[in-house]
Order: structure tokens, then C-alpha cells, then sequence
């Protein structure tokens, strides 16, 4: 039997209770946000309307995705131990860190598909609304040059669809998976799950500072030292979340360099792993 | 177990303190990719309130810009110009990369509520009405100005505030100078160089250059030679008093 399948064993039964537990019924409320912005923004001009339904749509992925990775790995360490799995799991040869491990990755496996089938959707709803102002572009300029039409095709599906969607969808994927792991951390120590949520939620606002934070500390203001020391702090122990928010420059037009998204990606990699491991250890010692 | 909480502690803050070269790497290549740019200060505090502050700082900008562009567009249906002109402010500072709401912002600006100012009934006295509708069009130059200053590297905001420089505020040589500087980015529609020439042509001083630069136009073959910049290169040939053998030879007079 190869090493990893208790790791996947796991996942794949985490990713299946997640789905069991109508997790995937949010996407309802999704479509009906995005279909109804759609519809609502249709007297807008077709700047506005593309720009609108992608800042509300972007940003609705981002809140649904963090509300999934903090709520779904917040509750399965309390909900394991009270239906009295976790001590049926761990009495088998599976290690500690293995089980947790496991978890992660049903997690984002969830998200992936979560992710996947928000951005599904809206990408659906913007060709849908592309097509239409087309149409209608079409229908408008239907005396005019061939040069003229071509440019303001050209000017409309310009303004709909770019490559930089997909790196703006990525990171939102990667910080909440990023979010999973940090509660992941937070949950192998907490008592209850309200305690992990409150707790994350807390790191969550905090971890957008965290930037702000650190430039103050490396800056060398001359400040009080305990000023300079609470901002190191900030800056040290928490996630620099702040760096994951790519997306509104993103749906402004604003193109994203290959370094930056791969440093971004590379950053939210280590917080998962350094996350993970540290969840490990502390789950390691923990009586259950 | 406290001991493994400590230890858990110390490795977070060796990972804190080791991974800041890359943080403030990242935060510098977005930067110089013009992301990050809203400051997210007092200023914006007092603009959107304290829930959308807060909604803000955690990475929502771009959706509380869009339902603060929702509500301006009533303000609009309303004529609210003042109120318009609050929430334009408050949406453009939350998304300083956006050209649609600084465009959008200057034009409702310019035209509709400086229109709106001279028709106001309300306002017996005429210079005071030419007054607000003077204050409108600034405002909307200086939603374009802060647009170009948040956005260096577009041209349409320069093309916007070319347009109004020669139809709002007959400045015909600013207009040009935004003209040019619109034509020189990659990608910028082919009009924008041949309107600089003719802003250029209307500017008393420039003739010279204005001549020198259509001409490099027409030069470029049949694409840019439209009727309007024959039109403007004879009238130029005529004022600067070109010789006859130096004259553009073209076959289409359009002497309207």
C-alpha cells in the first residue's frame, strides 16, 4: 500500500462529508447574487455593467470561499472528536499528522471545486451580458464603416474578458486555502469551534494590517519603543494577507506580472505548509 | 503540551521574521504594477463609514466601490449633483485603477451637472449660475487630473481630458499637449495623434510644429489622410505661407 493513501483516504472522506452536508448549496445564493447583479445592471453603460459585475462577483468569491475555508475547518476537529471518529481513525496506523494533513486536503479540495464553479458561473453570466451588448452594439452601428464596427467590437469584448482573471481567481483560491491552513493552526489548540472562529476571524482583520504593520516597523520611525515592538509583533506573527488582494486592481484593467503572481502563490504555499506543520506539532502533544 | 504551544510561538515568529524580505518584495512589485495604490486612511474612514472602512481594509473595495456607484447613479436619476459628486470621490479613491468610474465621474461632472447649473431655474442671477457651472467643469478636470495620477500608465484618461480642454474650457493648446501625450502610449486609437495637430493648429505660436506634425502624418500614407487633416494642413500651408512646391499634392480639395 503506498504511504499517501491514508492522507487521501481521508480527504476524499472529508471532501464527501463537506458535500453531504449541503456545504454547495451557497452556490445558490451566488447565482442569484451575480444573476440578479446582471439583470440590475443592465441600464448601466456596458463599462459599468462589466466593471460592476465583476467587482461584485470577484468579491463575492472571495467572502464565499473565506467563509468556506474558516466554517468547514473550524468544525471538523469538534465535530470528529464528538461523533467519536477521530479516536476510531487514530487508533489505526495513521499518524497524527497524517489525519490533519488529510483534512487540509479535502478542505481544499472543496474550494477548488467551489472556486471552480463560482468562476463557472460567472464567466457564464459575463459572456451571457458580452453577448448581449454585442448585439446590441451591433445593432446600433449597423450603418457604420466596417472600421468603426470592428473598433467597438474590439472596445467591448476588451472591456469583458482578460487573461488576468485567472491570476485574480488563483489567489483568491490560495488565501482561502491560506485561511484553511491558519485555522487549521488555530482549531489543533482551541477547545471549541467558536473559539476558532472568533479567533480567525480576529487574525483575519488583523492579517490585512499586517503590511501596514510591518512597513511602520521596518520604516525606523522614531516613535515610542513600544510602539516599534507591537508593530514588529504584528508583523512577525501574523499573515501578511493584505498581499493575497489582487483582485480589485485586477478588475480595474491593472495586468499582473508573472513574478508577482508566482511570488504571491509561492507565499501563500509557504503559510499552508508552515501552517500545517505547526498544526502538526501542536496536535502532536494535544490529549484527546 | 505548553511546551509544544511555545515551540509552535518561536517557529511562527522565526517564519514571521524570515519571510519579510519576501513580503516587502511582493509589496514592491505591486507597487511598480500599480497594485495597492488606495491609502486606506482617515480620509476613506469619513467617506465610507465605519463598516465599509472596515470592509475595505479586509479586501472588499471593489464591491462597496460598486454599490457606492449604484447609489450615485440614483443620485443621478434624482439630479443630487452634490451628493454625485461625494460618492464619485468616495468610489474613485476605494478604486484608483478603475478608468470607467474616473471617466464616467468627469463627464457626469462636466457636462451634465455643469449643463444642469446654467439651466437652474432656481438661480436668478446669471453669474452665478456661469460660476457653478465653471466649479462643475473643474471638477471634472480634476477628477480627470487625479485619474492620470493614479493611472500613469493609460492613455484614456488623457484622451478624456483632452476632450475637455478643447470642448469645455476652449484651451486648445492644453488639449494638445493631452492629445500627444495619449498618442504616445502603445495602443492608443490613431486619432488621438491627428487631434493633437489640429488642437495644435488652433494654438496661436504653434502653427509651425502643428504643420511639421501633420505633415509626419500624412506622410504615413492613405490611413491618416482623412479630409479633416488636408483641410487643416492647406489651411496651415496657407497661413505659414509654404511654397507652392513644398505644398501636399493631394488629389481629394475639399475646400469646405
Amino acid at each position: 500500500m503506498r504511504r499517501s493513501s491514508p492522507t487521501l483516504a481521508i480527504a476524499a472522506n472529508t471532501f464527501t462529508e463537506l458535500v453531504r452536508q449541503k456545504v454547495f448549496f451557497f452556490l445558490l445564493v451566488f447565482a442569484l447574487l451575480v444573476i440578479g447583479n446582471s439583470a440590475f445592471v443592465a441600464k448601466f453603460s456596458f463599462q459599468e455593467q462589466f466593471q460592476m459585475l465583476k467587482d461584485i462577483s470577484l468579491g463575492a468569491m472571495s467572502v464565499f470561499s473565506s467563509l468556506i475555508a474558516i466554517l468547514a475547518t473550524a468544525n471538523f476537529l469538534p465535530k470528529d472528536m464528538e461523533d467519536r471518529t477521530i479516536y476510531t481513525l487514530l487508533a489505526k496506523p495513521v499518524p497524527r499528522h497524517r489525519y490533519l494533513l488529510g483534512k487540509l486536503c479535502g478542505i481544499a479540495l472543496l474550494l477548488a471545486a467551489a472556486v471552480a464553479l463560482m468562476s463557472a458561473l460567472f464567466l457564464a453570466v459575463l459572456w451571457l451580458r458580452e453577448s448581449t451588448v454585442l448585439a446590441e452594439t451591433r445593432a446600433q452601428m449597423a450603418g457604420a464603416p466596417p472600421v468603426e464596427l470592428a473598433a467597438a467590437i474590439r472596445e467591448v469584448t476588451a472591456t469583458t474578458f482578460n487573461a488576468n482573471l485567472a491570476p485574480g481567481i488563483a489567489v483568491i483560491f490560495i488565501k482561502a486555502v491560506l485561511l484553511a491552513a491558519l485555522t487549521l493552526f488555530i482549531s489543533s489548540f482551541a477547545t471549541s469551534s467558536i473559539f476558532t472562529i472568533l479567533m480567525t476571524a480576529a487574525l483575519y482583520f488583523i492579517g490585512h494590517l499586517q503590511a501596514t504593520a510591518r512597513e511602520y516597523w521596518l520604516s525606523g520611525a522614531d516613535v515610542e519603543w513600544w510602539s516599534r515592538i507591537l508593530a514588529a509583533a504584528v508583523a512577525v506573527l501574523f499573515p501578511d494577507l493584505q498581499a493575497f488582494n489582487l483582485t480589485d486592481d485586477i478588475i480595474a484593467g491593472t495586468a499582473v506580472p508573472l513574478a508577482l503572481f508566482l511570488n504571491t502563490a509561492g507565499l501563500g504555499a509557504l503559510y499552508i505548509a508552515v501552517y500545517t506543520a505547526l498544526a502538526a506539532l501542536v496536535f502532536q502533544g494535544r490529549e484527546l | 503540551m505548553i511546551l509544544r504551544k511555545a515551540a509552535a510561538v518561536a517557529l511562527l515568529a522565526a517564519f514571521g521574521a524570515a519571510v519579510i524580505p519576501l513580503q516587502t518584495l511582493i509589496q514592491s512589485e505591486a507597487r511598480a504594477a500599480h497594485f495597492q495604490k488606495t491609502s486606506l486612511d482617515i480620509g476613506l474612514r469619513e467617506k465610507v463609514g465605519q463598516s465599509g472602512f472596515l470592509a475595505a481594509l479586509s479586501g472588499f473595495r471593489s464591491p462597496i466601490a460598486a454599490l457606492l456607484w449604484i447609489e450615485a447613479h440614483s443620485a443621478w436619476e434624482r439630479t443630487e449633483w452634490g451628493r454625485m459628486a461625494g460618492l464619485f470621490d468616495t468610489v474613485t479613491t476605494l478604486q484608483p485603477r478603475s478608468i470607467p468610474y474616473w471617466d464616467l465621474s468627469a463627464w457626469h461632472m462636466a457636462w451634465n451637472a455643469s449643463v444642469a447649473a446654467m439651466q437652474n431655474e432656481k438661480q436668478p442671477s446669471e453669474a452665478l449660475r456661469l460660476r457653478a457651472q465653471r466649479a462643475y467643469i473643474q471638477l471634472g478636470k480634476d477628477f480627470l487630473e487625479r485619474g492620470i495620477k493614479n493611472n500613469p500608465d493609460r492613455h484614456q484618461l488623457h484622451l478624456a481630458l483632452a476632450v475637455l480642454l478643447r470642448d469645455k474650457l476652449s484651451d486648445h493648446c492644453a488639449a494638445a499637449g493631452e492629445f500627444l501625450k495619449a498618442a504616445s502610449f502603445p495602443g492608443a486609437p490613431p486619432y488621438a495623434a491627428r487631434f493633437a495637430g489640429y488642437e495644435m493648429a488652433k494654438c496661436p505660436g504653434r502653427e509651425r510644429e502643428a504643420y511639421d506634425h501633420l505633415r509626419r502624418l500624412y506622410e504615413q500614407g492613405e490611413k491618416q489622410r482623412l479630409p479633416s487633416l488636408i483641410n487643416v494642413l492647406r489651411d496651415l500651408e496657407n497661413r505659414l505661407d509654404i511654397p507652392a512646391g513644398a505644398r501636399i499634392q493631394d488629389a481629394t480639395p475639399d475646400p469646405t
